[in-house]
């Protein structure tokens, strides 16, 4: 049994910075520059007619690592706040992800079945292939492309993580 | 050049009063504005407009330097000698890419740098034009910050608050790319904004509450040390003055890291000397067996926790720092004090006087332990007085501090790296802060030369002296041209063993005395180079020379070169090895042995 201070932990990180040139540089150097993990990163103006951005952040780390990429997120002179979500209580976390399934017959009727009962939706159809639209948790993603594997799945486009905390509590 | 293409900045460079000026002369203005008195820098096509307006201005003084890195080393040195923000005026591509050097070291020892570099015309980035480089991509990990001006309106404003991301909170070197065609067309002016940065406020005054139960556990503690470092000194000579009030006031004893020297007086009883790798024997058996370690102003650099895992074991640490990312970076402390170290030092002064003392008995007990470490000597070395005798690179720095010290005069030293930095730090003695310049984080060689032309240029009247090795020296040899033209008074005293001395320890000590590539081969005659440089050449071949040789240099009025030929297998001594735990250092020759039992994990660390 690892020492919790070894234990490695998935956390949610949402960063406000100024939508400037190099903000998203300066992050993502932080992280390649220090050996730290980006398991998922999505960023997209959010505030002030489009002068902040969000960046959402799901990394790995034990819990000193994690502190540590926080305190220096908020060292860059360009980033407002830092919020660990995942620290901080109940969040959502979604992602949206763009399935290709190319099959025929009887695995067309499969793979619509299995979409209806994922409420991913077919947003292209073809004779031969669907493209399904898919929103949720990214374990439900992982679920849905496990599925469709064996129906033919040939692409996949996520967009990864998009979080906010529940509640009234805002970043 | 037709620049002003956004309608915002046409009407900003219409007003009147403002579309008098072009670029450069609203970055002259700036300077003038930010108190800059003199630049660093080296012309260059992409800087030629800046280098017109400075010609036609007389308030800010430029310094040309002989090579790009040498100017951002040069502001260092000015920057830390004189606590203002030192400024490097570069060109774009090779002007920007030979100062990054500069800048990582500046970003590693925390100096408040503001370079400004060239660019090409704004149509003309990402053109692979002449002389291009992506210089904020090149310089974002190398710097605190950077910006590119692409508009003129953004020009005033980015200057301004590019010295104040410099100064403030962990101060560090700002970048700002500036195109040719910003420099040249009108640009309208705007004073330094007083309303707060939009994201960047970093907290300098500490919590009250961390304060006192840090100054709960000094007063409660047994064993105390307080591990003093370039926090201090960056926080202004007040806080060094705040400290030694601390200090004696608890009776504690301190320790500083190789960039804190000089907060406290390294003289004084209760200064236990520097700690880490090369630090003395009771500083690190300090570190090791105390019970409360109050650290303020460092950052448990690997160069002096040694394995981590064995560094000060035991005891309740307390962290003053300005930059909240340092706490709890590498050594898990108990108190962490977020803050400005001036301010956390006074707010500890005041909570001290409102309650009882220290633990006195225990404290007697404390500096008994450490009196008997210290009676150990650890920084002794044998001199042999014979006239013939050859010089040991320790007795000669004691000297050149006795020597400096009987002229009286106010004295600044700056070094290269290696063996003979740790000679200076230790063998030197600082009793003020921002008398002491070298490139610690980084381990620039080649730094020493260039910051003392930036320390001389901020004190003309001072003694200012690079303490050097004769490798080092040579990769900034070419600044012995700025100090002719500008007539500075340098000291380069130059310890030579014809080693990279502390390459030569290592492969002594670790890889079974293979030289590999160590050796000074083909070296100048340092003599003849200081007088085709202008300048004076002195040297010391013997003890019976070496004394005549640092006087004759102090006593001259002009630059001097001294080639002190010194001991060639001396080692620095004390040393914990890589991977080693403070209570295992090394001594002296006698016990050099031990070095056989560093781990292959040790081997790994540099």
């Amino acid at each position: 049994m690892p020492r919790v201070e070894d234990q490695q932990i998935a956390a949610v990180i949402s960063v406000l910075v100024e939508n400037e040139s190099g903000a998203l540089a300066r992050v993502i150097g932080l992280f390649s520059g220090r050996g730290y993990n980006i398991e998922s990163l999505t960023v997209a103006p959010v505030e002030d007619g489009g002068a902040r951005s969000r960046i959402n952040i799901v990394t790995m780390g034990t819990p000193m690592v994690v502190e540590q990429i926080k305190a220096l997120l908020y060292r860059l002179v360009p980033v407002h706040k830092v919020s660990d979500l995942t620290q901080l209580g109940p969040h959502v976390a979604r992602e949206m992800a763009l399935i290709k399934v190319v099959c025929t017959g009887e695995m067309r009727s499969e793979a619509l079945r299995i979409a209806d009962s994922f409420r991913a939706r077919p947003v292209d159809t073809t004779v031969g292939s669907f493209v399904f639209e898919l929103t949720g948790a990214s374990e439900k993603i992982e679920a849905f492309i496990e599925l469709m594997r064996p129906l033919g799945l040939v692409e996949i486009s996520r967009t990864g993580v998009a979080a906010i905390a529940r509640g009234t509590r805002t970043i | 050049m037709n620049v002003a293409t956004d309608p915002k900045d046409a009407v900003h460079a219409d007003m009147p009063g403002s579309s008098a000026l072009n670029g450069a002369e609203v970055l002259m203005r700036v300077l003038q504005e930010q108190g800059v008195e003199v630049v660093f820098g080296y012309p260059g096509g992409a800087v030629l407009p800046i280098y017109d307006a400075l010609f036609k201005q007389n308030s800010v003084r430029h310094i040309l330097v002989r090579h790009e890195q040498a100017a951002v080393h040069a502001a260092e040195g000015y920057a830390r000698s004189t606590g203002r923000v030192g400024v490097v005026l570069v060109t774009s591509g090779p002007g920007a890419t030979n100062a990054v050097t500069g800048l990582v070291d500046a970003l590693m020892d925390s100096v408040p740098i503001v370079c400004l570099t060239g660019q090409v015309p704004t149509h003309m980035i990402g053109n692979d034009a002449f002389q291009e480089a992506d210089t904020t991509g090149i310089t974002r990990p190398a710097t605190k910050h950077n910006y590119l001006v692409k508009r003129p309106g953004d020009l005033a404003r980015t200057l301004h608050e590019a010295f104040y991301v410099a100064r403030s909170g962990r101060p560090g070197p700002v970048v700002i790319d500036l195109p040719k065609d910003i420099m040249v067309g009108p640009a309208p002016y705007a004073s330094a904004s007083s309303a707060p940065h939009r994201s960047y406020r970093p907290a300098s005054e500490p919590a009250r509450a961390a304060v006192a139960e840090a100054v709960a556990a000094m007063r409660r503690a047994r064993r105390p040390l307080f591990y003093t470092g370039g926090g201090v000194i960056n926080a202004g000579p007040a806080a060094s003055e705040a400290l030694c009030r601390l200090v004696r006031m608890t009776g504690f004893p301190c320790t500083s890291t190789l960039m804190g020297l000089g907060a406290y007086p390294t003289d004084d009883p209760l200064f236990v000397g520097m700690l880490g790798m090369h630090g003395t024997y009771e500083a690190n058996l300090a570190t090791h067996g105390c019970d409360l370690l109050i650290n303020i102003g460092a950052r448990f650099d690997d160069r002096v926790t040694g394995r981590l895992d064995a560094f000060s074991p035991g005891s309740t640490k307390i962290h003053v720092d300005i930059d909240p990312s340092s706490i709890n970076k590498i050594v898990q402390v108990d108190i962490p004090v977020v803050g400005d170290a001036g301010r956390a030092i006074a707010m500890m002064i005041e909570e001290w006087e409102n309650g009882r003392g220290s633990e006195r008995e225990a404290l007697a007990g404390w500096w008994r332990q450490i009196d008997a470490w210290r009676s150990i000597d650890s920084l002794g070395f044998k001199q042999d007085q014979a006239a013939s005798a050859i010089i040991k690179p320790q007795h000669a720095i004691r000297r050149l501090h006795e020597l400096a010290l009987e002229t009286g005069r106010d004295t600044f030293v700056t070094t290269e790296v290696g063996q003979h930095q740790m000679w200076a730090a230790t063998h030197f003695q600082y009793r003020k802060p921002n008398r002491w310049m070298t490139s610690g984080g980084l381990g620039t060689m080649g730094y020493g030369l260039p910051a003392a032309v930036g320390v001389q240029v901020g004190h003309p009247d001072a003694l200012v002296i690079d303490i050097a090795g004769e490798a080092s020296t040579l990769m900034n040899i070419q600044e012995l041209g700025t100090i002719a033209q500008y007539r500075l008074p340098v000291k380069l005293f130059i310890l030579n063993n014809r080693y990279m001395g502390m390459v030569r320890q290592w492969q002594e000590l670790l890889h079974g005395s293979r030289y590999s590539e160590s050796y000074s081969e083909a070296l100048p005659d340092f003599v003849r180079l200081a007088e085709a440089f202008h300048g004076t050449g002195m040297r010391a071949t013997c003890m019976g020379e070496l004394d005549d040789v640092i006087r004759a240099m102090l006593a001259h009025d002009g630059p001097v070169v001294a080639d002190i030929c010194v001991a060639q297998d001396e080692n620095c001594y004390p040393m914990i090895p890589s991977g080693a735990a403070h209570n295992e250092m090394i001594l002296g020759e006698a016990q050099a042995g031990q070095a056989a039992k560093i781990t292959d994990e040790g081997l790994m660390l540099v």
